[in-house]
């Protein structure tokens, strides 16, 4: 056995921790994922696409254990009349859930769904499977062969509120799978919330399928897990005259690789995605990777990705416009820029266009700076103390990548909870 | 008020000597005027004794109202009662000015350990102070100064005044950039701010602007030394004649 053990890849030992749910309509998606896994192998060190982000610790057979804490802020969107999907430890739990009917949506557990007619067929692991390339993400693929719980949201209408699912932590040991599937319909609406503490390790997929006229807004707060690691991956098709927008709030964690993979394959279709992190210690690693394909005319692209670092904590952007052929009047905007409140922090960018069309307009920047020291002046001379001064001219750089939530409730309550964060971590 | 005695400032990173023994002394309820060519050191006078980095004092002392200043950070200036209406504002995209203005006036109030003011409380005292200075709605939701026009940096500038409501303001080249309406007006919003309590240091090049805010007391300098005081003639003397006439009869 011993020696047995020495020979085997990581990503056979990975396989071999883990069980793939049986049966059912998403069966010959997972043993098509397993296949891609085994023949990309899960990321290591030199891979390009990790060059920045050592994936260590994501890739192991054993997650390493994450300290609970107790909440020291209040819970995000509390105060929102929204639908609650609760997991626990990775687990769907129906007492903490609210009743999953709502008009104009239907909501099922990836774990339930096994009708052999079901929609999720045409959905589970296919976005995935497109994301593949040209860029390989071995852990997404290892999600849809493995993701034993999850989401299921077909969306047909415009229901009448968010749907907000919840994570929450009872082990330190927890390694989460998670895979959500959401599809709207033609012109159908939904607006997605995410937030809470979800595993020690988590590994999330997330698979929108945006038609026609349709429009999803996407909330996440990956915060309140001081120890977690995760990978994320969103991947999401729009058709014509449809919009996405997905904005991420990241504080706190040690390891958070977010990947998001975007096509545009209708015409005058908009997809932004944003994110504002903060992040504080030698511990620290955020690491944005977005991907975001045009291949229709007429479409609009914004990536807006801002990040506050300090005591030695590290920020990753690897953001890539690609124009294809054909893709005309293409607007395409990329900006990442991050507030270094040392000098031991550091962010990392690596802005990419390719581009296959000549009637386009594509931007991008990137940025690393200091506090504004005449800004600063500026504020303590007219008495704001030097820490609240810092912090306001820390929101106001954020600021640009809040804006980009739309609803302004949602964006005071992410607005607030970077306040809140800078209050407690003072420099 | 403000008394000033011996001040001898340096740049911090350069040898380089800027105030060489600056003396003056303002009292409650008056308008000092300095003026002085180019390069005399009237901006670090009224920098070093807000607070900027950059500035080392090698000798002397300042203090307001007997408490000594130069030991304070730029914030516990403010709220001891020490305001710089700077010469060129700063833009600050992303902070509104209402929220800039309210966390100022309720950080020096908690300073100073008076009561915080209510949003509704602000916003009534802040619309009327803001309509005499002809400053809309739209400007005071704004961030801070981006995008204002040089005339409307200034006046922001004497609404953030007249919302702390400082013993001591100190007004750097408030003239600069400003047509003669512009100028008007902002004269006008300093002008009301005057009273009994409360010391006004203005430095300008121009006289023009002391026309309109008319002081009590005019120094002149140069070389980092003040090195003619008089009454409001002195600035009208600079006026038709230039300092050259001035710098000879010193030296």
């Amino acid at each position: 056995m011993a020696e047995a053990a020495v020979k085997q890849t990581p990503t056979d030992a990975m396989i071999a921790t883990l069980d793939m749910p049986q049966g059912g309509w998403s069966d010959a998606a997972r043993r098509d994922a397993l296949a891609r896994v085994q023949a990309m192998g899960l990321p290591g060190r030199r891979d390009e696409y990790w060059k920045y982000t050592r994936p260590d610790t994501l890739v192991q057979a054993q997650a390493v254990p994450a300290a609970l804490r107790d909440g020291d802020d209040t819970v995000l969107f509390d105060a929102v009349d929204r639908l609650k999907i609760v997991f626990v430890d990775g687990v769907f739990d129906a007492n903490a859930s609210d009743d999953l009917t709502l008009e104009g949506i239907t909501i099922e557990r990836l774990a339930d769904a096994t009708s052999d007619l079901h929609w999720g067929r045409d959905l589970y692991g296919v976005l995935e499977n497109n994301g593949q390339n040209p860029v390989p993400r071995p852990l997404a693929a290892l999600n849809t062969a493995f993701a034993a719980d999850g989401v299921l949201i077909h969306v047909t209408g415009k229901p009448s509120k968010p749907v907000n699912i919840i994570y929450r932590r009872t082990s330190t040991t927890a390694d989460a799978m998670l895979h959500h599937c959401i599809k709207l319909d033609a012109g159908a609406e939904l607006t997605l919330l995410e937030n809470g503490p979800v595993a020690a390790r988590f590994n999330g997929v997330l698979e929108v399928e945006v038609a026609d006229k349709a429009a999803f807004h996407h909330v996440r707060a990956q915060g309140r897990d001081h120890e977690q690691r995760a990978a994320t991956h969103i991947f999401a098709r729009l058709g014509t005259e449809s919009t996405f927008k997905s904005f991420t709030l990241t504080a706190n964690g040690v390891m958070t690789r977010n990947d998001c993979v975007i096509e545009l394959t209708g015409d005058d279709a908009a997809a932004h995605v944003a994110g504002a992190c903060v992040g504080d210690g030698r511990d620290f690693h955020h690491d944005d990777t977005v991907f975001i394909t045009h291949d229709a005319v007429n479409c609009e692209s914004r990536q807006v990705f801002k990040k506050v670092l300090r005591n030695g904590a590290t920020g990753v952007f690897q953001g890539k416009i690609l124009v294809k052929e054909g893709a005309q009047k293409t607007d395409g905007y990329q900006i990442s820029q991050s507030l270094l409140l040392d000098d031991d922090s550091q962010f990392l960018a690596k802005p990419e266009l390719e581009i296959y069309a000549d009637d386009v307009a594509c931007s991008h920047g990137s940025t690393s700076g200091a506090i504004d020291e005449d800004a600063l002046f500026y504020l303590r001379s007219r008495g704001v103390p030097h820490s609240t001064a810092t912090d306001l001219l820390t929101l106001a750089f954020l600021a640009e990548a809040v804006l980009e939530v739309e609803d302004e409730d949602l964006r005071e309550e992410v607005t607030g909870r970077l306040a809140s964060w800078l209050e407690r971590h003072a420099a | 008020m403000l008394s000033i005695k011996g001040l001898k400032v340096k740049l911090e990173d350069e040898d380089k000597q800027i105030l060489k023994g600056v003396d003056l002394e303002i009292e409650a309820g008056k308008v000092h005027a300095i003026m002085g060519p180019n390069g005399s050191g009237k901006s670090t006078l009224s920098y070093v004794l807000s607070g900027k980095d950059g500035y080392e004092v090698t000798g002397g002392e300042a203090s307001l109202e007997g408490v000594d200043l130069l030991d304070m950070e730029p914030e516990e200036r403010a709220a001891a009662g020490l305001f710089l209406a700077f010469q060129y504002p700063v833009e600050i995209p992303g902070v509104g000015n209402m929220t800039f203005l309210r966390t100022a006036v309720n950080a020096q109030r908690k300073a100073r350990g008076e009561e915080e003011m209510t949003a509704a409380e602000f916003l009534k005292v802040v619309r009327a102070r803001a309509k005499e200075l002809k400053i809309d709605a739209d400007m005071l939701k704004r961030p801070v100064n981006v995008g204002f026009s040089g005339g409307e940096k200034k006046r922001n500038e004497i609404l953030q005044m007249a919302m702390l409501e400082p013993k001591m303001c100190i007004l750097d080249e408030t003239d600069s950039g400003l047509d003669v309406d512009a100028m008007k007006l902002v004269a006008e919003g300093v002008n009301a701010l005057r009273t009994e309590g409360r010391g006004f240091l203005v430095i300008t090049h121009y006289q023009r602007l002391l026309d309109h805010i008319k002081p009590d007391v005019v120094h002149i300098m140069a070389d980092g030394r003040i090195i003619k005081t008089g009454g409001p003639e002195l600035a009208l003397e600079v006026e038709n004649n230039g300092y050259a006439d001035i710098l000879a009869e010193v030296a």
